[in-house]
């Protein structure tokens, strides 16, 4: 880094004799402060680890990760990877993240959903939907997050009923207050069939869709690309699989004793916190969505509908363009706070990243360790989320020219 | 000269923070009152009532430290702690001694950086069950979905239990009791585990405690003990003769009633426990003062019985309501486990 020196550009000082002292030197100013602020810090980071290790060793502790590969000696509630008592610590609190990944995923995506459809309603001309949507931003988004998960909580299981009177959907799912227990799809050789088929679909729907912008090019004729695709993107797997000869089974869940056994369980504990992230960051995504889309100016869709293009048009190829460069910036923090956010688990026990850290940390007593590990893995993950709205933000902004 | 000041500052507050854990007993001293880990509220062991006064066995045990210390056993202030924060609390020095019914075990008594100070209460864990389930014996749990607290060994010997036993079960673990309690109240779970004490203290909180019933199993040893920070040990004999103290006093017959007469005691036990000068027959002064190994005053075991009581009335006090016997916690003399080297 330079240092700034705007006066000794524009008006060079008058020289003394013999030059200007080195202690006004600007240049050995710039450096000199510098230097002393590195050493400051390293210094201070030095004291830091000093301490800490002076203090372990005086616990008779030792600083290591060599406890990742002990055994872990406690179960959790659901994990997504195999996972018993047996396995390490490094695998519960890998099975955390696998838990808290799984829950920002599907958090972001629900929340993006309902947050565009309210935001949209916001700014209906219809009193109602536009009243409703206030209505219910105002109200969820001024109230603490914990409490909405615990209300969540206590929603979710309080009318629910014991497994043995479990709510069934056609005799193969089933609700109760162990968690809604769906059939589980087993895939046997030959399934590939599916997902080469749903490949197969993809690749053509992009290159029809290249061909239909071709054509509307040469001769402004409009081909209903999505209407023609999306039934055969849907259907596809299901062909590959039945010209495979159907190599799918479903292991469906039956009440043994006092649990539903097979099948695949989504405890209520992540439904109740899935559903308060998701109400609860919809009302922040919602306010970007109504900021970015009134940030276009009216004459923008006055000049699309001159062109002769309908409303959904105009609002597909001129107003949301336009928009999505206000709304990414602020979209990607959202999805940050609501991937840090979905550490309040913990309150309504489930075992994501925080509470299996939580629970190594009590059981090993690796208390900087695992929360160093905690740290790392939080900042890794809004790094990437950041990242990858980044490279998103850089591929919808507008291209100036 | 604003860097040197920086630098002296820094390196001041560097230090004192490497020797803020070094004597426990200065610091207590000094800041006038004893830092007590307890429970979040647990009946018979610690629990605040409306206005915030603790009571319970643990409490008690707390208030015996301050009085021994300081002289005075309302000298406490009370950290509730949950399961996870308790270890990492009083090593970080939050804390001067964890007195929240934590099992003594080897990993926790060699690689937390803390020592165990002795079992003031011997539990094991066990399991609850609604009545209407039927269910007879914990061998019958195949499948069944447990309700406890994380970071507990509750949580670990459950793992072992259903191991050992080749059943399978689901866990549902929250981090505070008031949350696992409600889940199982709630019928999130069929069963609530953790030690049996605390079984028989919870029911009590429940709307019907009838329609709750404790299974007969005991499926580990939870021996219950303070806590305090390894590599001081003169903190540790202080709450470890603490504890002492008051097995002592009950094996003598001194009691907080009584513990005035008692001085005047010819047994030469008292004599040691309560610190009576007694005259040689040479006319000299035997030298009685045991609170002198300690770093305490002679009053150290005096205040502890005067204030809080010995073991068997801090038991009565706090776990007669919940209608458990003394059993193992009796006296070695009774034929329980509750046994205290001699005064001497």
């Amino acid at each position: 880094m330079t240092v700034n020196t705007p006066h000794s550009k524009s008006v060079p000082p008058p020289a003394p004799a013999g030059g200007v002292s080195w202690f006004y030197d600007p240049k050995i100013r710039g450096y000199a402060s510098q230097i002393i602020v590195v050493a400051l810090l390293l210094w201070g980071l030095y004291v830091i680890i000093g301490n800490t290790q002076a203090n372990l060793t005086k616990l008779n502790q030792n600083f290591g990760f060599g406890f990742l590969t002990q055994a872990a000696g406690f179960d959790l509630s659901t994990s997504l990877i195999e996972y018993s008592s047996t396995s390490t610590y490094g695998r519960a609190i890998f099975a955390g993240l696998l838990n808290t990944i799984l829950v920002a995923v599907l958090g972001i995506i629900f929340a993006t959903i309902i947050g565009f459809l309210v935001g949209v309603m916001r700014l209906s001309k219809n009193r109602v939907v536009a009243g409703a949507a206030t209505l219910y931003i105002e109200l969820i988004r001024n109230v603490p997050l914990l409490l909405q998960i615990f209300m969540w909580y206590a929603l979710v299981l309080k009318p629910l009923p014991g497994v043995k009177d479990a709510h069934s959907l056609f005799g193969i799912v089933f609700l109760s207050k162990k968690g809604i227990v769906m059939p589980h799809p087993n895939f046997g050789p030959g399934a590939w069939a599916g997902l080469l088929f749903l490949v197969a679909a993809l690749v053509g729907t992009w290159l029809f869709r290249r061909r239909a912008r071709k054509l509307q090019d040469e001769t402004g004729k409009i081909t209903p690309v999505w209407l023609i695709s999306i039934p055969i993107i849907i259907l596809s797997p299901f062909i590959g699989l039945a010209l495979a000869g159907w190599p799918l089974a479903f292991d469906y869940p039956e009440l043994k004793g006092f649990n539903f056994s097979g099948g695949m369980t989504m405890v209520p504990e992540m439904a109740a916190l899935l559903i308060a992230l998701i109400v609860y960051s919809a009302t922040f995504i919602a306010e970007t969505v109504r900021s970015g889309i009134q940030a276009v100016s009216h004459g923008q869709s006055e000049a699309s509908s001159a062109l002769g293009l309908s409303r959904g048009r105009a609002l597909r190829l001129v107003i949301i363009p336009q928009a999505m460069r206000v709304i990414i910036p602020p979209l990607a923090s959202q999805y940050l706070n609501l991937t840090k956010n979905s550490s309040l688990a913990i309150a309504v026990g489930f075992p994501d990243l925080m509470y299996a850290g939580g629970t190594v940390n009590n059981q090993s007593g690796k208390a900087i360790e695992v929360v160093f590990i905690l740290m790392v893995v939080y900042l890794s993950l809004s790094l990437f989320t950041a990242a990858f709205m980044n490279w998103f933000n850089s591929r919808m902004k507008m291209v100036e020219r | 000269m604003k860097f040197l000041k920086l630098l002296a500052l820094t390196s001041v507050f560097g230090f004192s923070a490497a020797a803020a854990n070094a004597a426990t007993l200065d610091d207590v001293k000094a800041k006038g009152f004893v830092q007590c880990g307890v429970s979040q509220g647990l009946i018979g062991f610690s629990n605040p009532d409306d206005k915030n006064n603790w009571t319970g066995l643990d409490v008690d045990f707390c208030k015996a430290v301050a009085a021994a210390v300081l002289g005075d056993a309302t000298k406490v202030k009370y950290s509730p702690l949950s399961a996870k924060e308790r270890f990492t609390a009083l090593q970080s020095g939050a804390i001067d001694v964890l007195s929240r019914n934590s099992t003594w075990t080897m990993s926790r008594d060699t690689s937390l950086g803390l020592s165990f100070v002795g079992v003031t209460y011997y539990d094991g864990q066990g399991f609850m069950v609604p009545t209407k389930l039927g269910i007879k014996s914990a061998k019958e749990l195949n499948g069944a979905s447990v309700c406890t607290q994380t970071g507990t060994t509750t949580e670990l010997n459950l793992a072992d239990y259903f191991k050992a036993n080749k059943m399978e079960y689901k866990i549902v673990a929250f981090e505070k009791n008031e949350e696992v309690l409600k889940a199982y109240q709630e019928g999130r779970c069929d069963v609530f585990t953790t030690d049996q004490s605390g079984l028989y203290a919870e029911v009590l909180k429940f709307a019907n405690p009838a329609d709750h019933m404790v299974l007969p199993e005991i499926i580990s040893k939870e021996p219950l003990g303070p806590v305090v920070r390894q590599g001081d040990a003169q903190w540790f004999n202080i709450v470890k003769w603490t504890y002492y103290a008051t097995l002592n006093a009950e094996e003598l017959g001194v009691t907080s009633a009584n513990v005035d007469d008692m001085k005047k005691s010819a047994n030469p036990e008292i004599q040691r426990l309560l610190s009576v000068a007694v005259k040689n027959p040479d006319g000299t002064d035997a030298d009685n003062d045991f609170g002198k190994g300690l770093g305490l005053g002679p009053d150290w075991a005096y205040n502890i019985v005067k204030q809080v009581g010995n073991y068997s009335e801090i038991f009565d006090r706090n776990l007669a309501q919940l209608k458990i016997a003394r059993g193992k916690n009796a006296l070695w003399s009774a034929g329980g486990l509750q046994y205290a080297p001699p005064i001497r």
